[in-house]
């Protein structure tokens, strides 16, 4: 039943005691505007501080506008965008981000559905597992980057500890920072230590939802464990798969805090000595808050948002195309 | 060939193959955060040996107290103003998203479909990227470098209200709803005495959700607090280690004391957690 039925309505309006009148105007506001203020607050704050700023950058992005000289001010046409075109630091950025985000996404998805897959069978003490592997997700990252950098440092660091024992660099110990495809593998750990359980819970409970005679229809097939998972497990929960490859798409992407804390001076946002491992994000920081080009920085977030939008759509149909194949 | 009897995984009882497989998983997830805190009580001259040392030294309060006297990055201070602005934002997104969903879920009037599809939309928007306009703005109202401009823009999520729509569709009956109204109840007044007392579980998952993102966002905060004398203690760590010299057992104390908090909540409200990621998975 509808609440709206309780509204007065003029044809059969004959109370035993007439309502005084403000009485009855509380009454209609009541039924008639209380849900609007209801919902008002959510609407007007993500208006002013979601929204605005989101559009607002395209105004900004088409003018000159630093910080440094604020009498510079004016429209600028698309000379930002330009800029862009022929800037070297963004592609270079544009790469690194690509490099990454690869590095993390495939292995950090891959790993999530056998994490998913050992923790969907009846288990003792279950749920402290699954609070167990949460625990680089709460962590906050800004906090275990600098663990990874200790963990990756040249001198005595754990990570070149490990390849010595090995038999690597014992002479000449790995500096992570240095390279790019060093420096890329350093980040991409630390995004997939953080996120793994995340994906792996979202995993879970969409393995526990599918119907249990399912697997019990393909014992013809004599199909092991492992079959099970990449033949019927898998498929069957393909669309949290494809949100989880958009999600993390956008925030791979967007990655700004592993690659701003490891670098040897954080502050700096340069992303190492020669921006081996600057994503855009950083660069965008850099541009806006280090170089005071607050126009520029709106044109290259412009810009992101753009690459985003087109990855996460060639993704998510990459994924249903595997996905769906079998 | 072999023949299997085909039970689902979830009906399988785990072997010792699984729990040997989720020990390690356990182990890859929990080392950093224990030799965050190996450091954090260390010497220097055990932080630089090799082979690394895996057990916890006798320093931490040493570490600590160095961190907290610290004169130029306001540590202590930091901390302090963590907890004001998740505390703020935890508070408000819970008010305004319980409100809005309540709105969403029982009450009716005109556009109410159209306007949860908007908010269902507004999902979508990624926030990060409007930081330079957001930036001016701050600007513009004068917040910037204060803690009104990180709490402003996370004082209510459409993520919030999505969750909380489906939870009251769920746990508060029409009949309830509607026999307070006969009786005569003011609609506030049925927020307050019937809805909110039955979407405490959901307040608490969304809360702690929320709390350790607000607690661990870093680029927004950074933008608008660097190079004051407020900073959360995200920018405080920053701070920290940033420079010639970084004394890692000092940077490392700073950050397991902005973790700590953390790990208390995973203990008190780790089921919540895990829930609310679970459910607003099935919920997409």
């Amino acid at each position: 039943m509808s609440l709206t039925q309780l509204r007065p309505s003029p044809h059969h309006e004959a109370p035993p005691v007439e309502p005084s009148r403000t009485r009855l105007w509380l009454y209609r506001f009541d039924i008639r505007a209380i849900p609007y203020v209801f919902i008002a607050p959510f609407f007007l704050l993500f208006a002013i501080f979601g929204l605005f700023p989101i559009v607002y950058n395209a105004v900004v992005s088409l003018r000159t506008w630093r910080l440094d000289e604020p009498d510079k001010d004016g429209w600028a046409g698309f000379a930002n965008f330009t800029k862009l075109l022929h800037d070297s630091d963004f592609w270079n950025a544009l790469y690194n981000t690509f490099g990454i985000f690869l590095l993390s996404t495939v292995p950090q998805l891959l790993l999530a559905l056998i994490v998913a897959n050992l923790l969907n069978r009846k288990l003792r003490a279950q749920t402290w597992w699954r609070i167990g592997i949460l625990l680089p997700y709460l962590t906050p990252v800004v906090a275990s980057t600098l663990v990874f950098s200790v963990f990756f440092a040249r001198d005595n660091g754990m990570a070149n500890w490990f390849l010595s024992l090995v038999g690597f660099g014992q002479d000449h110990p790995l500096d992570w920072r240095a390279e790019k495809w060093s420096s890329w593998i350093a980040i991409a750990t630390m995004v997939n230590w953080k996120w793994i359980g995340y994906n792996a819970l979202l995993y879970l409970s969409a393995m526990q939802a599918i119907p249990k005679d399912v697997y019990e229809a393909a014992a013809v097939d004599g199909a092991g464990p492992w079959r099970q998972l990449w033949r019927i497990t898998v498929p069957m929960i393909q669309p949290v798969v494809v949100f989880t490859v958009i999600l993390s798409t956008i925030g791979g992407l967007q990655l700004f805090n592993e690659p701003m804390m490891f670098d040897e001076n954080p502050q700096s946002a340069t992303g190492g000595s020669a921006h081996q491992f600057q994503t855009i994000a950083q660069l965008i920081y850099k541009v806006g808050w280090k170089d005071l080009n607050l126009g520029y920085a709106a044109a290259m977030s412009w810009a992101l948002f753009l690459i985003i939008l087109i990855v996460a759509g060639i993704n998510a149909g990459l994924t249903k195309r595997i996905g769906g194949d079998r | 060939m072999t023949t299997f009897v085909n039970r689902a995984p979830q009906e399988t009882r785990g072997n010792w193959k699984t729990y040997l497989g989720l020990i390690v998983v356990l182990i890859f997830s929990a080392f950093p955060v224990y030799w965050m805190f190996v450091i954090a009580t260390s010497t220097d001259a055990a932080v630089s040996q090799i082979p690394p040392s895996v057990i916890p030294g006798g320093q931490l309060f040493e570490n600590l107290h160095e961190v907290f006297t610290m004169q130029e990055v306001y540590f202590t201070a930091s901390l302090i103003n963590s907890v004001i602005v998740s505390g703020a934002i935890t508070a408000a997104t819970l008010f305004f998203c319980s409100l809005a969903g309540f709105a969403f879920a029982k009450l009716r009037f005109p556009a109410r479909n159209a306007l949860m599809f908007v908010v269902i939309l507004t999902l979508t928007v990624p926030n990060q990227l409007g930081v330079v306009a957001l930036y001016i703005l701050m600007g513009k109202i004068g917040w910037n470098g204060t803690l009104l401009a990180v709490i402003a823009p996370g004082l209510v999520s459409a993520f919030g209200v999505f969750y909380m729509r489906q939870f009251i569709a769920h746990a508060v009956p029409d009949e309830l709803v509607e026999s307070a109204r006969i009786d005569g109840a003011m609609t506030l007044r049925v927020y307050w005495s019937i809805v909110l007392p039955a979407i405490r579980p959901a307040l608490a998952v969304l809360g702690l959700l929320t709390f350790v993102m607000a607690w661990n966002d870093f680029q927004w905060p950074l933008i608008t607090l660097n190079g004051t004398d407020f900073p959360t203690s995200m920018v405080a760590l920053s701070d920290l280690a940033s420079g010639n010299y970084v004394i890692y057992r000092r940077v490392l104390a700073g950050a397991f004391a902005a973790t700590v908090p953390l790990i208390v909540l995973l203990l008190i409200g780790g089921r919540q957690i895990v829930r609310g990621i679970m459910e607003g998975a099935v919920k997409n």
